[in-house]
């Protein structure tokens, strides 16, 4: 088992060099020369060379792509063209701000979801089983900016204002310092997740209240409650952590359009405004940062899968 | 909606499903009937709006009806003074244009990459599934914001970029499907008559997977419609002055109080499309599911 999960530390960490180059040669597809499209068409062929020497365009790719991730290992994320500084810099707080999201995120979505899955699956069939999966299933249809547009309308503009729909905050100050402004982003956020794992539950469920052991346990007169507690979900930890981990992963990437949404400080809008500004070193470390959470979140994922593989776990043992 | 695919559409069909049964029986669920209605009302706004706005409102999609934010005309004007149902009426043609070459690339392309990983087998199956791990670390709005960021938010890179990531998604169905029906005996046979193996992927393994493909294909137009939407909504995708459904969304939703409509109508437009297709798509993978069941019993 311990040779299992160190072959798949090493896929991770492989694809994550993959990841890594295939973002450095997004770069090279520019169009067009970075040095020429900094100081505009007017710039004479010494300047050009000049700022070509001093963004090193100057050397040849391989030793470029070596630079670059020499500087990510050493924390060094470039230069940002439209601040002119440290990428670093702009990132700092931000990345707090994110995790700050994703983590009340999925410390809500997930207890809502493994909850609303079970009671599905313990009413299959049932007027509650039905209105859950009918809901969960639209629900999951909806793109993340419709969910959140919708909360907006309800919460905070048309229907009731209650919650503030624009986080504002003043440079320094933690997002967390107004909590109101946190409810609406996470809420949007727990919305797109929930269904998923709801489904993933009730599904993994279904399965295990059909089998063998299930039935044995209550052919002996087990009372439901322990058949459930002891029997069932148990063997659905497996399966429902994997999906867990991969909604997580994806909360990842989905913050981007949430954030810009709320106006939230965090790197997701800072990605949209790079996009925008075309500024292409902020780009590629919000990507690598965002891929490299998404490979770990997974790696997570796959490591639970084979700690709760019964079967996995004896061959280890012999 | 998110890039993990939802439980049973992984499960590929363990008999052979012709796709016309696969319909009828999907059709017996009310949630397809109702999934079908509404893509049908979207699908019909977007492809007759842009003829019938000019004609109900009197107006394009770009002159200035009013003043900015007044009710003029049924749904009032935008920020701009510009008659708001016309747009709503106008904005749909091209999302759903780009959502379905979007997907035709993403499945054409994932479906060929599944099979041949799946038939063939061995070094290149390996090969070709460790090359998909790579595309599958990113989350597929991400890999299209880097796109955009290099290349600029051109028409054609918006399906080529969704196209592109749903491939592999779509391959790794394909691929599972087609290495359940692969022992076939009439596999077998065809492979003894040596019959090429491009004839054996496509009159042999592609007719009976049609069931997984169908599920996928509901799946990727209605995440094909969900990125291209946001990602217009970024200020990223279809560009103003054009009249798009998510754009209009961006442009009116600082005006919300005052003008409700301008966000109002196209988030139920693209509420009601995302949740039809996915209707449609869940009804088909409820209907593959119990063929599968059947096949087994």
């Amino acid at each position: 088992m311990t040779r299992l999960i160190l072959r798949r530390l090493l896929v991770s960490l492989a694809v994550l060099w993959l990841v890594s180059l295939l973002v450095f040669v997004a770069t090279l597809l520019l169009p067009g020369d970075p040095a020429r499209a900094i100081l505009g068409q007017q710039a004479t062929p010494e300047r050009i060379a000049a700022l070509q020497h001093q963004l090193h365009l100057d050397l040849p790719v391989w030793q470029r792509y070596l630079d670059w991730l020499g500087g990510l290992l050493t924390g060094d994320l470039g230069t940002s063209t439209s601040t002119q500084g440290p990428v670093t810099a702009l990132l700092g707080d931000r990345i707090s701000a994110s995790l700050a999201l994703l983590i009340l995120a999925a410390v809500l979505a997930t207890p809502l979801g493994i909850g609303l899955g079970t009671w599905s699956a313990i009413r299959r069939d049932r007027v509650t089983d039905q209105v859950i999966s009918g809901i969960s299933l639209v629900i999951a249809a909806l793109p993340e900016f419709v969910i959140g547009v919708a909360l907006v309308v309800l919460l905070s503009t048309t229907v009731f204002k209650i919650f503030p729909s624009v986080t504002l905050t003043t440079p320094g100050e933690p997002v967390w310092s107004q909590p109101a402004q946190l409810v609406l982003p996470v809420a949007t956020l727990v919305l797109v997740v929930t269904p998923y794992i709801t489904r993933m539950m009730r599904a993994t469920m279904n399965e295990v209240l059909d089998s063998g052991y299930v039935e044995m346990a209550r052919l002996k007169g087990m009372p439901e409650r322990l058949v459930l507690t002891r029997h069932a979900l148990p063997h659905a930890v497996g399966p429902v952590a994997q999906v867990v981990a991969l909604q997580l992963a994806w909360l990842a990437g989905g913050v981007v359009v949430v954030e810009f949404l709320f106006r939230y400080p965090g790197i997701g809008q800072a990605l949209i405004d790079a996009v925008s500004k075309r500024d292409v070193a902020v780009v590629q470390a919000i990507t690598l940062l965002i891929a490299a959470v998404y490979i770990v979140v997974n790696l997570l994922a796959d490591v639970v899968g084979i700690l709760a593989n019964p079967k996995l776990r004896t061959e280890a043992g012999r | 909606m998110t890039a993990v695919e939802l439980p049973q559409t992984v499960t590929p069909p363990a008999a052979p499903a012709k796709p016309a049964g696969l319909f009828r029986t999907a059709w017996t669920f009310p949630q397809a009937k109702v999934g079908a209605a509404l893509t049908l009302v979207v699908v019909l706004i977007a492809l007759l709006g842009p003829w019938l706005g000019p004609v109900l409102t009197g107006h394009t999609t770009t002159d200035f009806a009013g003043k900015p934010f007044k009710p003029d005309g049924i749904a009032g004007t935008d920020g701009l003074g510009r008659d708001v149902l016309t747009r709503f009426l106008a904005g749909g043609t091209t999302l759903l244009l780009y959502a379905v070459l979007a997907t035709a690339l993403g499945i054409v392309l994932g479906a060929l990459l599944g099979m041949v990983a799946g038939y063939g087998g061995g070094r290149l199956d390996s090969f070709l599934m460790r090359g998909n791990d790579v595309l599958l670390s990113f989350p597929q709005l991400v890999i299209a914001l880097l796109a955009i960021a290099v290349i600029g938010p051109e028409g054609w890179l918006l399906v080529l970029v969704i196209g592109l990531t749903h491939a592999p998604r779509t391959a790794r169905v394909t691929r599972q499907a087609t290495v359940a029906v692969r022992g076939n005996d009439y596999i077998r046979a065809a492979e003894m008559y040596a019959v090429p193996r491009g004839q054996i992927l496509l009159r042999e393994i592609l007719p009976n997977i049609t069931g997984p493909l169908m599920v996928e294909l509901g799946l990727r137009l209605t995440y094909s419609i969900g990125y291209i939407a946001s990602l217009s909504f970024l200020g990223l995708g279809i560009q103003p002055p054009a009249a798009d459904w998510g754009l209009m969304i961006n442009e009116n939703r600082i005006a919300l109080v005052v003008q409700p409509w301008g966000v109002l109508l196209p988030v139920l437009a693209i509420a009601a499309l995302t949740v039809g297709t996915n209707l449609v798509a869940d009804s088909l993978a409820s209907a593959a599911a119990g063929r599968k069941r059947e096949a087994r019993a």
